[in-house]
């Protein structure tokens, strides 16, 4: 796939965040991970609340401050700056994975490198020599939280395929995923491997298949259709 | 009369020798201890083992302890940042060891070490590379390996508001890893922003109490990482 391709077709990020937010519950906590999952926080649906956890220490986070008036100390997991909203409170960081390891987070959104069909999850190490392993709370998170969302790519930017039949870079956690979001799809972790339940619009399933590294099911009259709008 | 205020950072740390395991709070810069990590620098002390959350950013506080050759070991969950290169350095010549934990799994073993708890079966890592060399159990057909405690010789840990009993109160997210670090250490060393009499903090709103608390010291105005680091300041 060439880079005009891959900037015309499909979803964008800003899209593919709201995407996910469709599928969260209202009164959800969510723990949302650094870089394109923070997007879903601008896209929820009419009608919905959803209370952000953040594993320094804080449930209840809100939007980024106005320049000028960030505090110094109430930043998220990203070390950024934020704000707070009303009925929010501070943890330790023990009760905060405590939330999260508890199981008492119900979805968190993460970014991936790999994904299996089996819902294995791989983000947080090529396992490259030489390189700095940094882990944080992906394993936590992926180990704790009911609902486990991948918000990615469909393919890396030399092309090849992010969901796969096995990863190859070393896991942050084994059946872990629910749901994967791309740029091209929605794609479910089912008893079968990758199950397809809608592609983006212009987005064809044998352009999602020969993008896949895995058999992808199609079980769902609904994706041709959508695929047409 | 009980009173664990100390007079200076310097005399606070002062009790801390070489070879001791350290914790040390903050979630990057935000509730690091950076005038006891800097008397801590001016000590000399070596052959230190650090817990901490990340390694330092720049060339001040955690990251300049790091640099000064002082420190034999990092066990820390995230060692990279935008701005870490005294760490990436030493770890590339081999100066400096790094055990990596998951951040939940590091805070338990903190937790558990000051709770006496001396080891603990977590979901947390099981099926990945962290987990080599570990027990692994089966409960509910499910993985769990099995993570020792973490205690240490000191802690230094910075709150917002303390009495000379050592009852603490912490400013928002600064809390991070300060109330569990407080109990998982033989010494615990705090710098506070202010110290009040005692019952000038609700004992309802205590966040740490003061049986955890050993030295106090007042650091009215810290010095912050991110200024530091912006005007291109190091330490010392």
């Amino acid at each position: 796939m060439n880079q005009e391709n891959s900037k015309t077709l499909g979803w964008t990020r800003e899209q593919m965040a709201a995407r996910a937010a469709q599928d969260i519950p209202h009164g959800s906590y969510v723990n949302l991970g650094i870089g394109i999952p923070e997007l879903v926080a601008q896209f929820v649906p009419e009608g919905r609340e959803f209370i952000y956890h953040t594993e320094n220490g804080l449930l209840g986070m809100g939007p980024s401050p106005e320049p000028g008036s960030e505090d110094p100390d109430l930043i998220n997991a990203g070390k950024r700056s934020v704000t707070l909203l009303p009925g929010a409170s501070f943890f330790h960081h023990a009760d905060s994975f405590t939330m999260i390891r508890g199981g008492h987070l119900d979805v968190c959104v993460l970014g991936a490198m790999q994904v299996s069909a089996r819902g294995d999850l791989a983000n947080w190490s090529t396992g490259a020599p030489g390189a700095i392993p940094a882990v944080g709370g992906a394993m936590d998170l992926v180990a704790g939280v009911k609902t486990v969302l991948v918000l990615t790519q469909h393919v890396t930017k030399e092309g090849e395929p992010k969901l796969v039949e096995d990863c190859s870079f070393p896991l942050t956690g084994r059946g872990v995923v629910s749901r994967v979001y791309t740029d091209l799809c929605v794609i479910e972790i089912s008893p079968v491997g990758f199950r397809l339940i809608e592609t983006a619009p212009g987005i064809t399933v044998d352009y999602v298949r020969e993008r896949t590294g895995a058999p992808l099911n199609v079980v769902s009259p609904e994706v041709d259709h959508a695929s047409e709008e | 009369m009980i009173d664990k205020t100390i007079a200076s950072p310097a005399e606070a740390v002062s009790v801390i020798g070489p070879g001791s395991v350290i914790l040390i709070g903050g979630f990057g810069e935000v509730g690091s201890p950076i005038e006891l990590i800097h008397a801590l620098i001016d000590q000399g002390t070596r052959d230190l083992t650090i817990v901490n959350n990340n390694c330092g950013n720049g060339e001040v506080g955690l990251a300049a302890l790091i640099g000064s050759g002082q420190v034999r070991k990092m066990i820390c969950s995230y060692p990279r940042s935008s701005n870490s290169r005294l760490f990436t350095e030493a770890y590339r010549a081999g100066k400096v060891e790094l055990e990596l934990v998951p951040q939940g799994t590091l805070a338990e073993r903190i937790r558990a070490g000051g709770a006496g708890i001396r080891a603990f079966y977590t979901p947390t890592a099981a099926g990945t590379p962290l987990a080599k060399g570990k027990e692994v159990r089966t409960f509910d057909g499910c993985e769990y390996v099995l993570e020792s405690w973490l205690k240490a010789d000191f802690s230094l840990v910075m709150c917002h508001t303390a009495d000379r009993m050592g009852n603490l109160t912490y400013s928002k997210t600064g809390r991070n890893f300060g109330p569990i670090m407080c109990t998982a250490a033989r010494t615990t060393i705090v710098q506070a922003r202010l110290i009040v009499e005692p019952g000038g903090i609700d004992p309802e709103h205590v966040v740490t109490p003061g049986i955890f608390v050993d030295r106090i010291v007042q650091v009215a105005e810290p010095l912050r990482e991110a200024e530091l680091i912006a005007q291109g300041k190091r330490y010392p």
